[in-house]
């Protein structure tokens, strides 16, 4: 999980965040406004400053935020002009939008808020339907408005041509001011904010509802606000039954507010259609005495504070009953809390103003357990707390540094003791100012609820009724001219009285501002404020300032801070927070710090082995070596019919081989009319091992090269899951020790996934690729590789990178292992916790019938009404469960609306009949309808991967190379998951993540992208157009400009490979093409030539080696889809290659060839020397790792041409 | 880099060339010759000595061989410890092969434990797993293991089979990684120059504060003069499988990586060679 942020305000108005990966508060990045309010989802944070006007904070990310302008160019034929801009007086504008109704020449295009700039100038679009137009971009048509097409025709009377240009949000990671509207009613300022309804609709992308409380009570909804927009548009009004002093607004369709007299108002009728709802409920205050000051809500939770600070929960409340069933009182007292994700809750304790988060929040028990206070430092204030941290982390990594740094400090600043008191402030005079505004200002709003109180003439708890309803009135319209000093003085003594009276706390706050003349006086000091503040602190001022150890905190918003019960969070306590990294230190690879010992014992167990052993080898061992049996009982689906699961007696005998191999059988008992038999497979011919678990059997799968060309494993189910995974676990190891498979795949590995997200990788045999006898296909041995992900991407020097079905981007660490394979099998460094997240799907099914439309009432002989895409099986929503035990449900069922073939407003799709294709509106002739429910299930599982934040991808792939290049940066090309193209820079060797993304612009999202040998870089847009980039290079990563390649006649492309010079795509429906005419000095190449059907994906090596995964592939017992297959034959001068061979499948998705670059010896022959040595330079470059490790092969014939070259390198 | 898993197989596959030659007094039939074999580190000797006494009964009549034991330059050696530590402790920093006598008679009663038969040994090395995870983890792991899980455990040791023993022994050096290490450390010391057979206290891998704990720790705390002062000579040599590891190695990566197939960290604590 990336590392999100938790953002708060403290009593001053300074704006923090905590990161969950991280360990204190640091102050926001632009941090000249002060604030009142926050609410912070994933991607920003909307603020209230203290002049009352709405801020937007948007993360910096590689991918910048573009809104693409548009505007048609029209043009009308006559007999005079030909075509020119004059039109008919019918006609449209000249310069319009796509409907022609509306007048919008170039220039009347303004960017809507300084927060914008454009990308570049207009320019026409040449492009239509995925299908490259004449130069000029004009598409001709009868009349307007008529169909174009890019073709003049003899009655081609009209034509136009769009124009597009980009604007781009240009204030990230700063608070960029959101302008008050020009046009309608305009809000007084405002008072509260609350941002959510992300979970409403995922169209358009990123759309956010965003809910403020003006300070007289009205209430605005801000309409717009989406991925390209982020600004949103205008502010509405939503009328309300009463005034509303506070909102709050969740995830999904929860949206509470609170009334000035303390009753809630709940929002009803907010959907996808309409996310502001539609009327207000009322639900009356928990406690019957006082009424409700504050509301929080999430996705399935309420929680509300009332004035007494009590805190509540309420009971009973879903998206069906939003109103919930009755309030429970919570323990704690609490100035306000705040719902964020995963329903998890924090709170501003009313005792210590600390942060805290609500322990033990879980989907089944959503009122948590505890309040645990979040006890971190913040990154300005480092030395104040220091007192504690410094003792906490002696001996600690970075502890030496932070003395260090402090000593100087003392030394420094010793003349300047007695500006300890400067505390918070600064010294210059400007900087004092600026604290002396801050604290009236802000204490006046982090108590507005108490106003709130005030109001309602509640008396307060420290007597100053008079002074306060003054405050409210003036300070709320005065809020411009705050920042002057005078109102600060008049707020002082109130500010100063109730907190002298209410919280023992405060009186530091006093003390800060009884002196503010101190630091004015010591002003002339050049010293920044950044020193001092480090220096003031140490001077054994810790017991005054003990008291202010932690920070005052006046609002927090947890929106976008991702965390949940299982979070590890290192937020508690400094001693374990320290105890934590010096774990994490003794785990992960530092190797500073451990190499020394480390490395010492490595040397000495060598040592001592050849000192107690090498002149002894003669000796006879103690214990000889025996066979080893293990035995188990097992299901075996039996191979002849009926074909059912008979139970099995099961056994794996191990023996070591005279040349030291280990090597074994495996046997399977069983008994076939009353006569005992057995089935046995060899240990060394074995090729593939598959975990096929699922809800009710624990089931695995062998794979010989025999019974893969059957399409008929064998299949045995265990016990349990442990067992099966005990099982695999052994069975693996022992695969890998016959073959002498050791450590991490090589470089030069082939990767596959499973249609399970299992990984497979294979060490590709020299002769792989051999001409004219390669290695079968069927004999590769693949071994699984711990880890969820939907496809991996590599090269020959090692660059790894995969991406999950939640379309999370990951490294490859060098590890091996992980998943079931613990132990022996796997790595201990560089294995890591994965996970990943997808979505189980069911369809509701409907008849219609005269009598009551469509119903849950089918025909006997229709499919059930819950059930499977194919409606064979019954789903419902209660029964489905999740994939397999490794999987647990992380959200509810919800209708899914990006099914394809489109869908009407609550998601159904209609037909004929069942089963039929099916259409997203309804017609006379539909008599079913259907609709996908979706739910997302969530896998966590280990393995060699480490998450690559913050961008989702699509796809992704890596410069192929030779294996001995000397390439310094590797370029890497990936596509969002929001279609954008990406290039990434700093990819080397030794840090294969790279450091960060490089945005491509392009006129419309992308899907598939592909760079070949010689950086030629092919992608295909969402629309299925070809494009390809000119002029990328080394030296110029990123390239200059898109070509336009034409895709072949009525297909849209799908995905694209490119390797040393070959380009393959794959089209929609399945049919794989090559690319024929490329030239380096035309490298768009001519046209597009046919090359094999039903055809899933296509990988094109850095040899121009072409591997697919095909459908349908025949074998002698069944079918199999998902079949990795090799072209052989493909040679320099037939690069289209001759026919396939078939390897391993039956639910295969993804195979990456691109890293295997050794070319394969021509002719099976005695070695001739000049090979010899090339195998001598591969070893010596790269180490004993891979040189060695490739030398596992199955093949009698490689293995005896391994022997040759072994002993040729021996000599 | 080599991963920590090279490590258990180069503790595992320790050998130590041993010479075995007959006592002079024994009476034989004719001139026993010296048998030589390769002792794995990690067994016990009774456990891998059957050839020995094969050898030996050739050349000695029935009647004159009692129960044998074994003995390097007059100590007796204890078969319930691991061969490579009674190495460590008697014979390091001496030539091989280490030559070792082979008695028959005057068992010497006040050293050495009877072993009648390999169940004794499997007990003895049983008993001492169950209290190695009795340290480790209050012995929930050991004790939620079924029994053919100890057999594997104990068939591995005897039969040399190093993943047959270690595919159950990974999950006796499991521990949660926010405790970062087990409960405490399953560990003896051993010396020559004392009475005491060995120390055993409980120590655990990190401090109340997190820190880890390293060998260096352990011994300061446990056996502080095989510490060598800052400015002191070394007297002493801190030897475990045949290496002295530096004194800086975290105890919790030597207890997973170094310890016996006991789970101890078997530790010699001997005098510097004065040569």
């Amino acid at each position: 999980m990336p590392s999100s942020l938790l953002w708060a305000v403290d009593v001053y108005g300074r704006v923090y965040t905590l990161s969950t990966a991280g360990q204190n508060w640091e102050l926001c990045k632009d941090a000249h406004l002060e604030f009142k309010r926050l609410t912070s989802v994933q991607q920003c944070c909307w603020g209230i400053a203290g002049d009352h006007q709405v801020y937007l904070y948007v993360h910096s990310s590689d991918v910048p935020i573009r809104y693409q302008e548009e505007t048609y160019e029209n043009q009308r034929w006559n007999p005079v002009d030909r075509f020119c801009e004059k039109l008919l007086p019918s006609d449209r504008w000249q310069w319009s939008d796509v409907t022609g109704l509306k007048h919008q020449p170039l220039d009347s295009f303004r960017l809507p808020s300084e927060h914008w700039e454009w990308e570049a100038d207009w320019y026409v679009d040449e492009n239509i339907d995925g299908e490259p137009t004449e130069k000029g971009g004009w598409t001709y048509a009868i009349d307007f408005p008529a169909t174009y097409t890019k073709d003049k025709k003899w009655n081609s009377c009209v034509r136009r041509r769009r124009w597009i240009r980009y604007r781009r949000y240009k204030s990230r990671d700063s608070w960029a001011k959101i302008s008050s509207q020009d046009d309608g009613p305009l809000p007084d300022p405002f008072s509260d904010i609350s941002a959510g309804g992300w979970d409403i609709t995922d169209e358009p992308r990123g759309h956010l509802s965003l809910w403020a409380v003006s300070l007289q009570g009205k209430m605005w909804y801000r309409e717009g606000i989406h991925h390209h927009n982020p600004e949103g548009s205008m502010w509405t009004e939503v009328t309300t039954p009463g005034e509303v002093v506070q909102i709050s607004c969740g995830p999904s369709d929860l949206v509470w507010a609170v009334l000035w007299e303390g009753q809630l108002l709940v929002r009803e009728g907010i959907s996808r259609e309409n996310p502001k709802g539609s009327s207000w409920v009322v639900v009356d205050s928990p406690s019957t005495e006082v009424g409700a000051i504050h509301v929080a809500v999430g996705i399935n939770v309420v929680w509300a504070v009332t004035k007494d600070r009590q805190v509540w929960f309420r009971r009973g409340v879903n998206s069906h009953n939003p109103c919930g069933t009755g309030w429970i009182g919570m323990v704690g007292e609490m100035v306000m809390l705040n719902v964020g994700l995963n329903d998890q809750v924090w709170g501003i304790s009313c005792e210590d103003r600390a942060v805290y988060i609500r322990h033990g929040v879980t989907s089944s028990e959503l009122s948590g357990k505890t309040w645990r206070a979040i006890a971190v430092a913040r990154d300005d204030d480092r030395s104040r707390s220091g007192s504690a941290n410094s003792l906490a982390s002696a001996g600690c990594f970075f502890s030496g540094e932070v003395r260090v740094q402090s000593s100087v400090m003392n030394d420094a600043e010793s003349s300047s003791e007695t500006e300890r008191s400067q505390a918070a402030q600064s010294t210059s005079p400007t900087h004092a100012d600026a604290m002396k505004r801050r604290i009236p200002k802000v204490t006046s709003d982090s108590f507005i609820s108490e106003l709130v109180s005030d109001k309602e003439r509640k008396p307060g708890r420290d007597g100053r009724d008079g002074q306060t309803p003054s405050i409210q009135e003036e300070g709320a319209p005065q809020e411009q001219a705050f920042a002057d000093q005078e109102t600060s003085v008049e707020l002082l003594p109130q500010s100063s009285s109730q907190q002298g009276a209410r919280d023992p706390k405060w009186s530091n706050v006093d003390l800060e501002e009884a002196q503010p003349p101190l630091p004015a006086a010591a002003s002339d000091t050049t010293e920044t404020s950044s020193l001092s503040s480090v220096a003031t602190y140490n001077l054994g001022m810790e017991e005054q300032y003990g008291v202010d150890e932690h920070p005052l905190w006046a609002w927090v918003s947890g929106g976008g801070c991702a965390v949940d019960s299982h979070t590890h969070l290192n937020w508690f306590n400094a001693s374990t927070g320290v105890s934590s990294s010096v774990q994490s230190m003794s785990l992960s690879i530092t190797p500073a710090q451990t190499a020394a010992w480390r490395k010492q014992i490595f040397e000495q167990l060598s040592e001592r082995s050849k000192r107690e052993m090498e002149n002894f080898k003669h000796y006879e061992q103690a214990i000889e070596q025996s066979v080893w049996v293990k035995k188990g009982n097992m299901q075996w689906w039996r191979d002849w019919k009926p074909n059912k699961w008979i139970d099995v007696r099961f056994a794996l005998e191990q023996f070591s081989g005279t040349d030291g191999n280990r090597d074994g059988i495996l046997f399977i008992y069983y008994t076939f009319n009353d006569e005992k038999k057995y089935l046995h497979a060899f240990i060394n011919e074995i090729t593939v091992l598959v975990p096929v678990l699922n809800d009710t059997k624990h089931t695995f799968a062998i794979y010989t090269p025999e019974r893969t060309k059957q399409r008929w494993p064998i299949r045995l189910t265990a016990a349990t899951e442990q067992e099966m995974h005990d099982w695999l676990a052994l069975l693996n190891l022992s695969c890998c020790d016959s073959r002498g498979i050791h450590g991490p795949p090589c470089k030069q590995a082939i990767w596959s996934t499973t249609c399970k997200g299992d990984i497979y990788v294979c060490e590709p045999p020299p002769n792989l690729e051999a001409v004219p006898y390669p290695l079968p296909c069927d004999q590769m041995f693949w071994r699984q590789i711990g880890g969820h992900l939907r496809l991996v991407e590599s090269n020959s020097v090692g660059i790894v990178w995969g991406i999950g079905y939640d379309h999370t981007a990951w490294v490859y660490t060098g590890g091996y292992g992980g998943g079931f394979s613990q132990g022996l099998g796997s790595s201990t460094d560089n294995i890591h916790t994965q996970t990943d997240v997808k979505s189980v799907y069911i369809y509701e099914n409907q008849r219609w019938n005269p009598v009551t439309g469509y119903s849950s009432r089918g025909l006997p002989t229709d499919r059930y009404m819950w059930s499977d895409v194919s409606g064979l099986q019954e789903c419902t929503k209660a029964s489905t469960k999740p994939p397999s035990p490794q999987w647990t449900w992380v959200s509810d069922w919800c209708i899914d609306y990006n099914t394809s073939g489109g869908t009407d407003r609550e998601g159904w799709q209609y037909a004929a009949d069942f089963p039929a294709t099916y259409h997203g509106y309804k017609t006379m002739k539909d008599f079913v309808r259907r609709r996908r429910w979706a739910r997302k299930c969530k896998i966590t599982t280990t393995g060699p991967w480490l998450e690559v934040p913050p961008i989702a991808l699509w796809d992704l792939t890596v410069l192929p190379c030779s294996s001995q290049s000397s390439i310094e940066e590797v370029a890497l090309w990936g596509i969002s998951n929001k279609g954008d193209v990406l290039c990434r820079i700093g990819v080397t060797q030794q840090s294969p993540a790279g450091t960060s993304w490089l945005h491509v612009g392009t006129d419309q999202p992308f899907k598939s992208i592909s760079i070949g040998g010689g950086y030629q870089v092919w992608a295909i847009a969402r629309d299925g157009s070809t494009f390809y980039r000119g002029s990328v290079s080394a030296q110029n990563p990123a390239g200059d400009s898109w070509y336009h390649i034409p895709s072949p006649p009525r297909q849209k492309l799908k995905q694209v490979s490119v390797g040393r010079t070959s380009v393959y795509v794959v089209d929609e429906n399945s049919n794989l093409w090559y690319r024929q005419g490329l030239t380096p000095s035309y490298p768009q190449g001519s046209s597009w030539e046919h090359i094999s059907n039903n055809v899933r994906r296509v990988s094109v090596g850095p040899l121009d080696q072409v591997w697919i995964i095909a459908d349908k592939v025949q074998g002698s017992h069944s079918l199999s889809c998902g079949t990795v297959c090799h072209r052989v034959g493909v040679q320099p001068m037939e690069p289209k290659g001759q026919s396939w061979d078939y390897g391993i499948g039956g639910g295969w998705e993804h195979i990456t060839i691109r890293g295997n670059s050794q070319e394969a010896p021509r002719i099976v022959m005695p070695v001739p020397a000049e090979n010899t040595l090339e195998k001598k330079g591969s070893v010596a470059e790269e180490g004993s790792e891979g040189g060695g490790r490739t030398a596992s092969i199955s093949s009698v014939l490689c293995i005896k041409e391994e022997e040759l070259n072994g002993n040729a390198v021996s000599c | 880099m080599a991963d920590d898993k090279d490590v258990l197989r180069d503790v595992w596959f320790g050998r130590i060339p041993t010479s075995f030659t007959l006592y002079q007094d024994e009476i034989t039939e004719r001139e026993a010759d010296p048998y030589y074999l390769l002792l794995p580190r990690v067994s016990y000797l009774t456990l891998v000595t059957d050839k020995v006494k094969k050898h030996f009964q050739k050349v000695m009549k029935q009647e004159d061989m009692g129960e044998m034991w074994l003995e390097y330059e007059g100590t007796p050696l204890k078969w319930h410890y691991p061969i490579g530590l009674l190495f460590d402790l008697h014979a390091s920093n001496t030539a091989l092969p280490w030559n070792i006598t082979v008695h028959f008679k005057n068992f010497p009663e006040k050293d050495l434990l009877h072993c009648t038969s390999n169940y004794v040994i499997e007990a003895h090395f049983m008993s001492c797993i169950k209290e190695a995870d009795a340290l480790k983890h209050k012995g929930q792991v050991i004790n939620e293991m079924q029994k053919k899980d100890h057999k594997q455990l104990w068939m591995g040791l005897q039969n040399d089979k190093f993943d047959q023993f270690w595919a159950i022994n990974r999950k006796l050096m499991e521990y949660s990684v926010e405790e970062g290490g087990f409960r405490y450390i399953p560990f003896r010391i051993y010396q020559t120059t004392s009475d005491r057979p060995f120390i055993q206290k409980l120590f655990r891998p990190v401090t109340a504060e997190g820190q880890t704990h390293t060998l260096g720790d352990l011994l300061k705390e446990m056996f502080s003069a095989a510490v060598t002062p800052d400015d002191g000579e070394k007297k002493y040599q801190v030897v475990i499988h045949g290496i002295e590891p530096v004194l800086e190695t975290p105890l919790q990566w030597l207890s997973e990586h170094l310890s016996y197939p006991d789970n101890f960290l078997h530790i010699s604590v001997i005098p510097m060679p004065t040569d």
